[in-house]
């Protein structure tokens, strides 16, 4: 572990840890929405900005993404650091104005106005839902698509995402909750990435549980027998 | 064959000088991308059809720019014992004159641009006499190339040998002092001496950020790994920037060999060079030169017989602009999206598959084999206190002489403008100039005697960036500037950073209202805000230096903006929306050829026949789109833009 002081306290961090991650285990807050615990550190939304001290230098840079090392100090109240972040708050309110997740950062933060032209988009690319996708799920689902201002996250060719396993851990992670799941009969959809898959029925209490290709796939994965998964978690335990 | 001792390259040489200077008469056409562009193409076919027809005894040949590509195409005759003479604008259909009027020891005047009657070989610091004994007729008064403006002030080290050897042919490269430098290193030196060589010689990166090369050098070598790589950036993307592609085509051994003593002092086994694939030529040229220098040993297992193995493989990039930043570059070779990361741990400790990786650019890995054959002493002489060397710019816009133009670092931007650039076209005054690609800043005039170095570029907000130089006169509308760099990176961001994505697609945006007439007096601070932003809080360089296009004509030309948000005119008169055509009835002559092309049909009058007086014709502001078709058309003058 390596101490360091943000804000003038002393904290512990990992080794191999990176600074929000220790504020947040010290219970010092710093907004963020890119940043997930089970996926690696990506630096997109901009929002978890801290201002640290390097031998009396100081610099702007995302807590997410700066690892812990030995004699750094962070601030992460400073007027520079709330005038940048403030903007960062705007810049998205413009983009997702419908976000309730980001209407509640903007309000804690004073962002009373947006004064850029409102857009009618949803999602705030940080890319979430592709890396536990990726890093957890493995299935690669997902991905941004194109560069600058027409950066997307869609399914591959914008047609249905075929490699989904709609195990939802994307709509879990979701900071502000645009990707949607489905159930209904023994279909369940995920909205966003315009995937329908049929349910298994347990065959104790009858419940459509998890959709076949899923269990497929975890079958083949964990090379488990083949009708391991003829019942249901609820009824196995 | 292999290259086993200097003996052998000595031999290459030799053949080099022979193709060089041949015995017979050569003429060289000058056929990298900017004199392909302008027909280069056509006049060499034009020529080796003449000479095949007559069944001369000339040798026909190509070469790669020489720099002045304005002049394009350029084509130059040698001939033993008489001065070297430069031909300008050569078309095909004048192909069998000059080559008819040298035979009869005359010169074709009407195109002669220059002459040479020796040539500097800077790798050796050697002069090459041409030993002139007889001259053409009709020669007199013919400037020296070193008494033609645009090179008088100019000096070539990296762009040492380009229009001077053919590119496909090694040996020609090996006969200006070619891989005598990588000779030296490998037995000569020891890694560490070449690091401490670099360093003493304040070579600082190309690219743009302007790094101490030694510097890095030097930690990729301690960084610990048994598996390292060295990279050379090729991806130029910058809009009007042609130095690297110029290097590539006209002289890529310089860059291959470089990238070999780099490899050698930092303890690399492989290197990338990634090219953009918009530069098809330069990719050909490297290709060949690769396979070249595997053939003669000096790529491969056990260069030159020294123990040492290393070698290049070519990556061809997929025209993003972001990926000439470090670590776009690498996720890309790695086949992944061109996205940069966060580099708190140093590519050249954990760069390409997480490798220790020294990436260089073109143009600082060109410049390693003449630091070290003439040495960090006459090195750091040329240049200024912290920037060393020259800099190869490519001068573009509203100047005289367009081309690219190398010259050593403390130069004026003054001289770079009017010297070498011969000033501004048309009598216009001069506006500004914009240095270091889509995000640097526009210098005004008040800057002009600025030295322009690595330190001194940044101070004024703008940089050196990969050498960029657009040069704008009082036509040119700096909102309207901003606005066009601006789109261009909103387009060329990643996208990954919410303060560069968002940042250049909102600056993008409230210069359009400022530049349509909905500007806002609190737009400038708005700009100054954004701008400031997405500078301090975006990931990579890109984003770090987006706002510079903005931010400096803020700057410097406040006045030119608030004069589009107050008074809703642009003085340069570029901004459509901001235009306000009238017509001066006292001058109309009633011929209503303005009614007949607008299509808007805003513009009302009755045409002046024999029978009729007429009555002078108006515009209806209502319903005049601004489109400048009556303007274009008016032959008297009768029309007045505001």
């Amino acid at each position: 572990m390596i101490s360091f002081k943000i804000d003038g306290q002393w904290v512990e961090g990992r080794e191999d840890g990176n600074i929000l991650e220790s504020a947040l285990d010290a219970g010092i807050e710093i907004p963020h929405l890119c940043y997930h615990e089970s996926v690696k550190p990506y630096g997109a939304c901009r929002l978890c900005l801290v201002e640290v001290l390097t031998k009396g230098r100081s610099r702007l840079t995302t807590a997410c993404t700066y690892p812990v090392l030995k004699g750094i100090e962070v601030l992460t109240q400073t007027e520079k650091v709330l005038r940048a972040r403030r903007m960062v708050v705007e810049l998205l309110l413009a983009m997702c104005p419908g976000d309730v997740k980001i209407q509640e950062m903007a309000l804690e933060m004073g962002v009373k106005e947006v004064r850029f032209k409102k857009e009618e988009k949803d999602c705030i690319l940080c890319g979430l839902c592709a890396r536990v996708c990726e890093e957890v799920v493995g299935a690669n689902a997902i991905q941004f698509a194109f560069r600058g201002d027409r950066r997307e996250m869609v399914p591959p060719f914008q047609g249905e995402a075929m490699n989904c396993i709609a195990c939802g851990a994307c709509v879990a992670i979701c900071p502000v909750d645009v990707i949607g799941m489905k159930e209904e009969g023994d279909e369940r959809t995920i909205l966003r990435w315009k995937r329908t898959l049929k349910m298994k029925q347990c065959k104790v209490c009858g419940n459509y549980f998890a959709p076949w290709f899923q269990l497929e796939k975890f079958k083949e994965k964990a090379k488990l027998p083949n009708d391991f998964f003829d019942i249901c978690y609820t009824c196995r335990s | 064959m292999r290259i086993q001792s200097k003996e052998d390259l000595e031999k290459l040489r030799n053949k080099g000088l022979k193709n060089l200077f041949p015995m017979k008469i050569k003429i060289s056409v000058g056929m990298a991308t900017c004199g392909l562009s302008t027909g280069a193409g056509k006049v060499y076919e034009a020529i080796n059809k003449e000479v095949e027809k007559g069944k001369l005894p000339i040798i026909v040949n190509q070469t790669g720019c020489i720099g002045f590509c304005q002049k394009e195409p350029l084509v130059d005759i040698f001939e033993q014992r008489k001065p070297r003479i430069f031909y300008q604008g050569v078309t095909p259909e004048r192909a069998s004159e000059l080559i008819y009027q040298w035979l009869d020891h005359k010169i074709v005047r009407d195109l002669l641009f220059f002459k040479m009657e020796s040539e500097d070989w800077v790798v050796e610091g050697k002069k090459w006499d041409y030993n002139i004994e007889c001259l053409p007729n009709g020669i007199d008064g013919t400037p020296y190339y070193h008494q033609v403006p645009f090179y008088n002030k100019q000096l070539k080290i990296a762009l040492r040998n380009c229009g001077y050897i053919n590119p496909d042919h090694i040996e020609e490269y090996i006969a200006r002092g070619g891989y005598f430098s990588l000779f030296k290193a490998l037995f000569e030196m020891k890694p560490e001496e070449i690091i401490e060589e670099i360093k003493q010689s304040g070579l600082r990166g190309r690219g743009g950020a302007g790094f101490p090369t030694g510097n890095k050098w030097e930690s990729c070598r301690k960084s610990k790994g048994s598996k390292k790589f060295v990279l050379c950036n090729a991806d130029e993307g910058d809009p009007g920037a042609y130095m690297d592609r110029s290097i590539l085509e006209g002289d890529p051994h310089s860059v291959i060999e470089g990238m070999i003593i780099g490899a050698y002092a930092i303890g690399a086994q492989e290197g990338f060079i990634y090219v953009r694939d918009e530069y098809p030529l330069a990719i050909q040229k490297l290709k060949i030169a690769i396979q070249q220098a595997q053939e003669y040993g000096l790529l491969g297992e056990n260069i030159l017989g020294s123990g040492f193995s290393f070698n290049i493989n070519l990556f061809r990039g997929g025209g993003a602009f972001v990926c000439g930043e470090s670590t776009a570059l690498m996720a890309s070779i790695e086949g992944k999206a061109g996205e940069p990361r966060a580099k708190h741990i140093h590519t050249t400790e954990s760069g390409l598959m997480d490798k220790p990786s020294n990436l260089n650019n073109v143009e600082t890995w060109n410049n390693v084999p003449v630091i070290l054959s003439r040495g960090s002493d006459w090195y750091s002489k040329i240049g200024t206190e912290r920037s060393k060397g020259t800099k190869v710019f490519s001068v573009v816009g509203k100047v005289n002489n367009t081309g690219l133009v190398e010259v050593p670092m403390g130069i004026t931007l003054r001289e770079i403008v009017y010297d070498i650039g011969g000033g501004i076209p048309g009598g216009k005054k001069f506006k500004a100039v914009q240095t270091g690609g889509p995000s640097g800043g526009c210098i005004p005039e008040s800057l002009l005697d600025l030295p322009v170095d690595f330190d001194r570029l940044t101070e004024v907000g703008s940089m050196m960036g990969s050498g960029g130089m657009i040069v704008m006169d009082e036509s040119t509308c700096m909102v309207d500037v901003a606005k066009y760099f601006m789109n261009f990176l909103k387009d060329e961001s990643c996208g990954k950073c919410t303060t560069c994505r968002e940042g250049t697609k909102r600056m993008h945006e409230i210069l359009t209202e400022i530049s349509e007439g909905r500007g806002k007096p609190e737009h400038i601070q708005l700009l100054e805000e954004l701008g400031w932003v997405t500078a301090e809080a975006s990931l990579c360089a890109l984003g770090g230096t987006a706002p510079n296009p903005v931010l400096s004509t803020i700057r410097y030309f406040r006045q030119e903006y608030e004069e589009h948000i107050l008074n809703k005119r642009c003085p340069a008169k570029v901004c459509r929306p901001l235009l306000r055509y009238r017509i001066l009835p006292e001058v109309c002559t009633m011929c209503g050829r303005c009614a007949k092309v607008c299509p808007e049909k805003a513009i009302s009058g009755k045409t002046k026949t024999k029978k009729e007086r007429g009555i002078p014709f108006k515009i209806d502001e209502q319903k005049c789109i601004k489109c400048g078709m009556c303007f274009d058309t008016c032959k008297f003058e009768a029309i007045e833009v505001d």
